[in-house]
């Protein structure tokens, strides 16, 4: 395992210092290849002419195919078309990227003339790059991109709900609004973790040079531009009226926009898919020597189950849109009642991927917030095994409840019981983490930091979240709670409250590592308590307003619920502010007035601090020997966590501290 | 020394917290309990109440525990100055670990066998409970069917005819058997006060249990995503006395028969025409039920 | 990459992509958010609201040349496209719907019933009607439903072998057409009522109701009610 991988791909080594004849770098005797045409310029203008012209590619093809069925021409829209569009556009655009240069290469017995890595200076970050520090960064910038647009979606929506009759938005746009948010937020929620602190840090954390499959890592990142296109390009065609959940056969009914949901959620499958495949096999093989699995972080540990999750509940999305395609393109019945179809099957299959998915949504929020208390409490975490064991128990257990989604449905009623049970036991291994968290507290020397603020944000949100989640699983109490804006205020807790939290406290925490360039703590600190305040006070209420009667969705309600719906719109603007503070903290400390971080900022122990900031090409200048558990703190005679520490050795890590200065 | 304060912390906070269950959970259960949603006006509206009351009750020491944790630690446990101390090395307390894994466990089950005692003696607690409930109501009782459809809820009496009407009426005391189908997408039948809620699917039925206790007026909402008018589909609910229902029921079966007559027989679901009210989708060749 | 030295120009370029980026969505939600049919106002009219609306086969124009649609005759006498009308509150208001599409089943035959007008009758034809057999004569084309004020009109089809079909919306009245007339009372207080059609006529869409049916401007929309 501790092959020396600093010739592999996936490494800036400039190309006068490779070795000739090492893997990747052929003599120039030997080289032969193609590459692609160069007139249009490398990058994303030639993806973009690429995306444009598979799109009219598949256009035609679907027009070929389906332009003459009775169904297209009486209701004028050509699905097929549409969605084959998307389709060879999305190919289209990876193509441009040069994702498939390689493997054609290959294909065609040859070598590649010029390996992506090679690239270097700032115009790697839009380039198909395979260095996993490019692409944790690249996440990092889609995913706020990707959240900023949907924030502002869920915005428009509170606009729309400022008043119970009187209409901003009107029906129609409104639902397709609420599709955009909810679709566009849970996209992204899925990678938020696992892309950009995942494909950056995992590397970092088990001593290793790089990630086990940097081309499909790329991949999977220059996907999602892809998949966010395509979902805003919907509301051109007149948007989706099935919310992020798409229930058929109103999905199957549904106009234009539809398709666009179901190639873009596809095309977002696929990479939430390969990013997955990617870290399990890194974590599984590229550990240095000395990383037991005893000593990996809980970090690492949490991704990694996530990522198994992604692996196995993902594939199951991507056929239940497979079957919603063919449903809206060439008339198949999988959801029509009538024809042999049913209307529970896209319910069984979504919710199928789409409760793992909620802890897909969960466990990296624990796992990076289990990962600072340390640092943070100067403490050993608490019973590391117990929290392992709880990652794992909700991962497994995530499989076996989905039907609690279906309690009013009418399907399988005999089975509820069983399905409540399996819901409730949740509660146990979540209530590992807790117990974690709070033996990790116990008696702890606690450093409230901007990051540590958010982890116990974190906790509190997640609380109250889980908590409520004990409501939906009784049957009896999730009667009147079902499908309202309680369950929207209880995913929103765990999710917004919980998963966003734990992102935002982790790029306090991590942003040093990545960029070199440390945030603004006094704007941090008013961030998160803005957060904090009008999070709560924007969906405190709303359970209140789901058990007093309204439906999720509706663009109207009762009038006795205005003054909360009022209450909880206002809140929502002053959370967009609270937002836009990160925002201008983020452009502020990182682009318009970078501030030189110290090498190990937070005095943490852990493997990714024992590097530059941020890391060299290769990472380490050897791949390190493990020699302890990363969170010894407070034993005395702890080794170090790894052989390299004579970079930041407990007093070099002090002397940094004052050596801040302006890049 | 560091014993005594460990267990000067422990006490602490086993203490603030005992004070404060002991002050929340009663007015959770007995000030709080007796207003919460959604009321009284059924049997199953008032059984959901009492879940709502007994899980609150469960909630509340979980909440006041970790809140009062989080809050006592970050008054007591911080350190603030430039020099970084570490604290004790505490990796685990397996005794402590092992208390809290079995009452956690310990709860959890004892919820789901509370919450599987309450939807089977509840007649399946109001929920939609499939074409053949198991967990059924006895004795005699109303059908009434409950037709959704893009985007309206229309409501069928077997029994009176088979008259159908934009809002529902139904007899106060007397089991109401709820029939729950879709004419074309998936939409959900809440009544919100009576405490049922249960999913139209097309081509199934979908039975649901309720006896009113008390007269007036509730609302039905479609609480299932089902297109443009989602947020419009209302209508309204009312629970009479037996005597005003059944002059009602008689008055409305005779004005009604005229539309009734046009009105196909009465059948726990309907399956649309393909090459008329289908909407032509699949085209005329194909017919329903192949 | 040299001009981007200074913290200053790295500020002011980025307060322009901002600004670019604050003029995309201001431009989404104001351009196409916000974009919606056109509200017709017959408020300003003194005494009973005479409104004048057609239903046709196929809207001639626009991305969806084959949907189904209502048009409305505004107060100047022009014929609009639109399914948000405005009325006074507490009046009387005389409809005179000119039907120009060939008729079909109901999904729920309950619609072929007159409600909430006044006398519950509407005139087909002249001649005065409370129930309408979807399965007789040519059958029911769409119908016009408000919900919240319990009104529900079906809207007598043509002959699906008529010989002198209406090609192009608006249709004028040599084409062949029903007439059906009724009155409603608009409710004294102020209030959006939404209404719409419930015959499944979204051709090709699944059930009929995707496509006209799920889009304000074709086959629902809003009475804007307001005090006079
Ligand atoms: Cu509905
Ligand atoms: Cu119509």
């Amino acid at each position: 395992m501790a092959v020396d991988m600093s010739n592999a791909v996936g490494l800036d080594v400039p190309a006068a210092e490779q070795v000739p004849g090492s893997p990747g770098e052929l003599p120039p005797g030997r080289r032969r290849g193609f590459r692609l045409p160069s007139a249009l310029g490398p990058g994303i203008p030639r993806a973009l002419v690429f995306a444009a012209l598979g799109y009219l590619f598949g256009h035609w093809i679907g027009n070929l195919i389906a332009a003459g069925y009775s169904q297209v021409t009486n209701s004028g829209s050509n699905n097929a078309a549409i969605i084959l569009g998307y389709l060879f556009g999305t190919v289209g655009w990876i193509g441009g990227m040069g994702v498939l240069t390689y493997p054609l290469t290959k294909m065609t017995g040859r070598e590649e003339l010029l390996a992506p890595q090679r690239s270097v200076g700032p115009g790697r970050y839009f380039r198909y790059t395979l260095d996993h520090k490019v692409v944790g960064i690249q996440y990092m910038v889609g995913m706020i991109v990707y959240f900023l647009t949907a924030g502002l979606l869920a915005l428009a929506i509170r606009t729309e709900l400022l008043s119970p009759t009187n209409h901003v938005f009107g029906p129609g746009v409104y639902i397709e609004v609420v599709g955009e948010h909810g679709t566009m937020m849970m996209m992204m929620m899925t990678s938020v973790i696992v892309g950009p602190f995942g494909n950056f840090l995992v590397p970092l954390m088990i001593g290793a040079r790089r990630m086990a499959f940097p081309r499909l890592e790329a991949l999977s990142f220059w996907l999602t531009p892809a998949a966010y296109i395509i979902l805003l390009s919907s509301l051109w065609l007149g948007g989706f009226p099935t919310g992020w959940t798409g229930y058929a056969p109103l999905s199957v009914q549904a106009g234009r926009g539809m398709d666009a949901y179901v190639a873009a959620f596809g095309v977002m499958a696929i990479s939430i898919i390969l990013a997955g495949f990617n870290i399990v096999v890194t974590v599984i093989n590229l550990r240095a020597p000395g990383m037991t699995w005893g000593r990996l972080p809980v970090f690492v540990w949490g991704v990694m189950t996530t990522s198994f999750l992604m692996v196995l509940a993902t594939p199951v999305l991507f056929g239940a849109l497979y079957m919603l395609g063919l449903d809206r393109t060439i008339q198949t019945s999988f959801f029509t009642d009538t024809l042999g179809g049913s209307s529970y099957l896209w319910e069984n299959l979504f919710w199928f991927f789409g409760h793992p998915e909620v802890y897909i949504l969960a466990l990296p929020g624990f796992a990076i917030v289990l990962e600072m208390l340390p640092v943070f409490c100067r403490k050993p975490i608490f019973a590391q095994k117990v929290a392992i064991a709880g990652m794992v128990g909700v991962s497994a257990l995530s499989f076996f409840v989905w039907q609690h989604h279906l309690f009013d449905s009418g399907i399988n009623p005999d089975m509820r019981p069983l399905f409540m049970l399996t819901t409730e036991l949740i509660s146990i291994p979540t209530g590992f983490i807790f117990l974690v968290g709070m033996g990790t507290l116990w008696k702890a020397r606690i450093r409230l930091t901007v990051p540590m603020m958010f982890a116990m944000g974190f906790f509190f949100n997640f609380l109250l979240g889980g908590i409520s989640g004990v409501f939906l699983s009784d049957v009896p109490a999730d009667t009147t709670a079902h499908g309202t804006f309680f369950v929207m205020a209880h995913f929103h807790y765990t999710i917004m409250g919980g998963l966003i939290f734990a992102f935002f406290g982790g790029l306090y925490y991590w942003l040093p590592k990545m960029t070199g360039r440390s945030m603004n703590h006094r704007l941090g600190k008013w961030n998160f308590i803005a957060m904090f305040v009008f999070f709560n006070s924007t969906f405190l209420p709303l359970f209140a307003v789901g058990e007093l009667g309204q439906p999720r969705r509706v663009f109207e309600y009762a009038k006795r619920l205005q003054t909360l719906n009022d209450w909880v719109s206002i809140s929502a603007f002053l959370l967009g502010f609270a937002i836009l503070l990160f925002v201008i903290n983020l452009v502020w400390s990182m682009i318009i007035k970078p501030v030189r971080s110290p090498e190990n900022p937070w005095h943490s122990r852990g493997l990714e601090w024992q590097t530059t900031s941020p890391p060299p090409p290769g990472n380490f200048d050897r791949i390190p020997i493990i020699l302890a558990g990363p969170y010894e703190y407070g034993k005395p005679d702890a080794l170090p966590m790894s052989d390299l520490v004579s970079r930041t050795s407990p007093v070099a890590a002090a002397a940094a501290t004052d050596s801040e200065r302006t890049i | 020394m560091a014993a005594a304060t460990e267990r000067r912390d422990g006490i602490r906070i086993l203490g603030v917290w005992l004070v404060l269950s002991a002050i929340f959970m009663p007015i959770v259960y007995f000030v709080w309990g007796p207003h919460l949603p959604p009321g009284g006006m059924s049997d199953q509206a008032a059984g959901q109440r009492f879940d709502n009351r007994v899980l609150g009750v469960v909630a509340t020491p979980v909440v006041l525990l970790v809140c009062t944790f989080l809050v006592y630690a970050l008054l007591f446990w911080r350190q603030t100055g430039e020099e970084i101390e570490d604290g004790p090395y505490i990796t685990n307390k397996v005794k402590f670990s092992g208390w809290w894994v079995g009452l956690t466990t310990f709860t959890v089950l004892c919820l789901a066998v509370f919450g599987t005692y309450e939807l089977e003696n509840n007649n399946g607690a109001g929920t939609g409970s499939g074409p053949r409930p198991i967990f059924a109501a006895s004795g005699p009782m109303l059908p009434v069917q409950v037709i959704a459809q893009q985007w309206r809820f229309t409501f069928r009496y077997p029994t009176y005819g088979g008259m159908e009407t934009t809002s529902l009426m139904i007899p106060q005391n007397e089991e109401i058997q709820f029939n729950v189908t879709s004419l074309d997408v998936i939409h959900s039948f809440w009544a919100y006060q009576l405490g049922v809620k249960a999913d139209a699917n097309p081509g199934v039925n979908n039975i649901a249990f309720v006896k009113a206790l008390h007269t007036g007026k509730f609302n039905i909402l479609c609480a299932e995503l089902c297109g443009l008018w989602h947020g419009a589909m209302t209508a309204n609910g009312q629970v009479m006395s037996q005597a005003s229902f059944d002059s009602w029921a008689t008055q409305t079966e005779a004005q009604e028969a005229p539309v009734t007559k046009l009105l196909p027989k009465y059948s726990t679901v309907y399956s649309p025409d393909e090459a008329g009210a289908g909407g032509n989708y699949y085209g005329s060749q194909y017919p329903v039920n192949p | 990459m040299k001009m981007f030295e200074k913290p200053l120009t790295r500020g002011l370029a980025v307060l322009a992509v901002a600004g670019v980026l604050a003029g995309v969505c201001l431009w989404g939600i104001f351009g196409f958010l916000r974009s919606s049919v056109p509200t017709v106002d017959f408020s300003k009219t003194a005494g009973p609201v005479n409104l004048r609306v057609q239903t046709v086969a196929a809207l001639g124009f626009g991305p969806h040349p084959t949907w189904v649609s209502y048009l409305v005759k505004d107060p100047a006498g022009a014929w609009v496209h639109s399914t948000i009308w405005q009325l006074p509150a507490d009046r009387q208001i005389n409809v005179t719907v000119e039907e120009y599409d060939s008729g079909g089943a109901l999904r729920n035959n309950l619609w072929g019933g007159i409600t909430g007008t006044l006398d519950s009758q509407a005139a087909i034809n002249g001649q005065s009607t409370a129930v309408v057999d979807p399965s007789a004569g040519n059958g029911i084309a769409h119908t016009f439903n408000v919900p919240d004020l319990g009104l529900n009109v079906p809207l007598y089809g043509i002959s699906s072998k008529a010989k002198n079909p209406c090609s192009a919306a608006p249709c004028s009245t040599s084409s062949d057409h029903n007439t059906i007339t009724f009155s409603f009372h608009t409710p004294p207080g102020a209030g959006n009522y939404r209404w719409q059609c419930f015959i499944p006529c979204g051709l090709s869409y699944l059930y009929g109701n995707g496509g006209p049916m799920g889009a304000i401007g074709f086959m629902s929309g809003f009475l804007k009610v307001v005090p006079a």
